[in-house]
């Protein structure tokens, strides 16, 4: 039902529309010439105008606008490729430095370590030849007091035989036999006692 | 009533009557159209032109735009040659542009739908043409009639047709504008005529087609000016760089 009045009422609208159009039926305005003239004018003098100030004003403004911006842009390309090249250059500068520093360092370290070793090995060698003649003035030091040795006990034993002697029997007594009797004694016990 | 599809071209007095000897050079709505227009573009242009800044704002953008576009079109079809002619086509460009587009605004007039007013600018275009190419290379420019490499027999039926075709180019140009101005206007009249005629129960077909109108409307109204500019563009190359 309620399709149907739908439908109806776009039929009759359609009706309706024509009616409307019908009722002020004219030409186009377009070829009614009643104001043709008035167009042509105010056409000529609207784009006429529109025209001399675009030209002479705003267009030479825009293009010059566009040059500058295009020559700021080329200006500062430019200046960015020079900054990149100089930043290049100072880089490879940079390296080079560096890869000869890092050979100096080297050179100086080799070098440092022979002069070390070197000296090192002097001292060594003083203080080598220093050791050995302290151990032989050392060892002559000790054969002289072996050599000695036996002598001063043999006095030491005279002297203090005679003493005893003297205390003993209130007599002095020959040293000289005194000290036969000791160098035969020590003589006899010299191998138990020292060993040269 | 508003509803006849053709009162929205009608031209009429705003203000009072001024005569100039025998014509009638009243301020009309359609002289009001080409002002606004007129006004639009040199306001649009002035701001965007005004200060030149490293990074340009909305305006100057497409201010910019529009000038790098219209050259851009103009070096393709006619070459570098056609560098003293920029400026009129630019302006040309832009006033069709924007009488179209104004005229996409309910309520408003579309200057660009009288074929008086279209015909004038297609004719100025063709005696500027024809005077440029008569400048450029004298009689040579007669020329253009005779194509290379035709057999003698078929030259001069090749040659009145010729003729015929470069005198019919301000009528083509200016009725291809007009006609599609006023036939895009009269459907979306029409369109908007069911809308309320078929009411709240069978209005919404023909809302939606003219809603659909409407953006095919604003397409055709940018390729319609640019058609015309760059026509222009074509005819002028003809008469700069004669290559018959």
């Amino acid at each position: 039902m309620i399709k149907k009045i739908y439908f109806q009422s776009i039929f009759f609208n359609f009706f309706f529309v024509k009616e409307v159009f019908a009722a002020e039926s004219g030409g186009m305005p377009q070829l009614n010439p009643e104001f043709w003239i008035s167009q042509i004018f105010w056409l000529t003098l609207t784009f006429g105008i529109l025209y001399v100030v675009l030209s002479k004003l705003i267009l030479p403004k825009i293009s010059a606008n566009l040059e500058l911006r295009k020559s700021q842009i080329q200006e500062n390309i430019e200046a960015a490729e020079k900054q990149r090249e100089n930043s290049d250059s100072k880089l490879k500068e940079y390296d080079e430095v560096i890869l000869k520093s890092k050979l100096e360092a080297t050179n100086i370290f080799r070098d440092a370590r022979e002069k070390v070793l070197k000296d090192i090995n002097s001292k060594k060698e003083i203080l080598d030849k220093q050791i050995d003649e302290e151990i032989k003035k050392a060892e002559q030091e000790i054969y002289e007091l072996k050599k000695n040795a036996p002598e001063k006990i043999n006095r030491i034993a005279i002297e203090t035989s005679s003493e005893l002697i003297k205390k003993l029997i209130g007599a002095d007594v020959n040293s000289s036999s005194i000290s036969a009797i000791v160098d035969d004694l020590s003589k006899k016990n010299g191998e138990k006692y020292y060993d040269n | 009533m508003a509803a006849n599809p053709m009162t929205q071209f009608e031209v009429y007095r705003i203000g009072p009557e001024i005569k100039v000897g025998a014509f009638d050079i009243s301020f009309t709505n359609a002289s009001l159209f080409m002002v606004v227009s007129s006004l639009a573009i040199l306001i649009i242009f002035n701001f965007g032109s005004k200060k030149n800044s490293m990074l340009p704002n909305k305006i100057q953008l497409l201010a910019e735009l529009s000038y790098t576009f219209v050259s851009k079109m103009i070096s393709d079809t006619a070459g570098s040659k056609a560098k003293p002619y920029f400026a009129f086509i630019f302006s040309l460009f832009m006033f069709v542009l924007f009488c179209n587009m104004f005229g996409m605004i309910p309520y408003t007039f579309t200057v660009t739908s009288h074929i008086i007013v279209t015909f004038i600018l297609a004719a100025f275009i063709f005696i500027g043409v024809t005077i440029i190419g008569f400048m450029k290379h004298g009689f040579g420019y007669l020329k253009l009639f005779v194509p290379s490499g035709v057999p003698v027999v078929l030259l001069p039926l090749i040659v009145i047709i010729e003729i015929i075709s470069y005198l019919s180019r301000p009528i083509s140009l200016s009725v291809r504008l007009f006609a599609n101005m006023m036939a895009g206007h009269t459907m979306m009249k029409v369109f908007g005529g069911f809308v309320i005629s078929l009411g709240i129960v069978g209005g919404w077909l023909p809302l939606s087609f003219s809603v659909a109108l409407t953006g095919l409307e604003i397409l055709v109204a940018f390729l319609q000016a640019y058609v015309f500019a760059i026509l222009t563009c074509i005819y002028l190359n003809d008469a700069l760089n004669l290559h018959h």
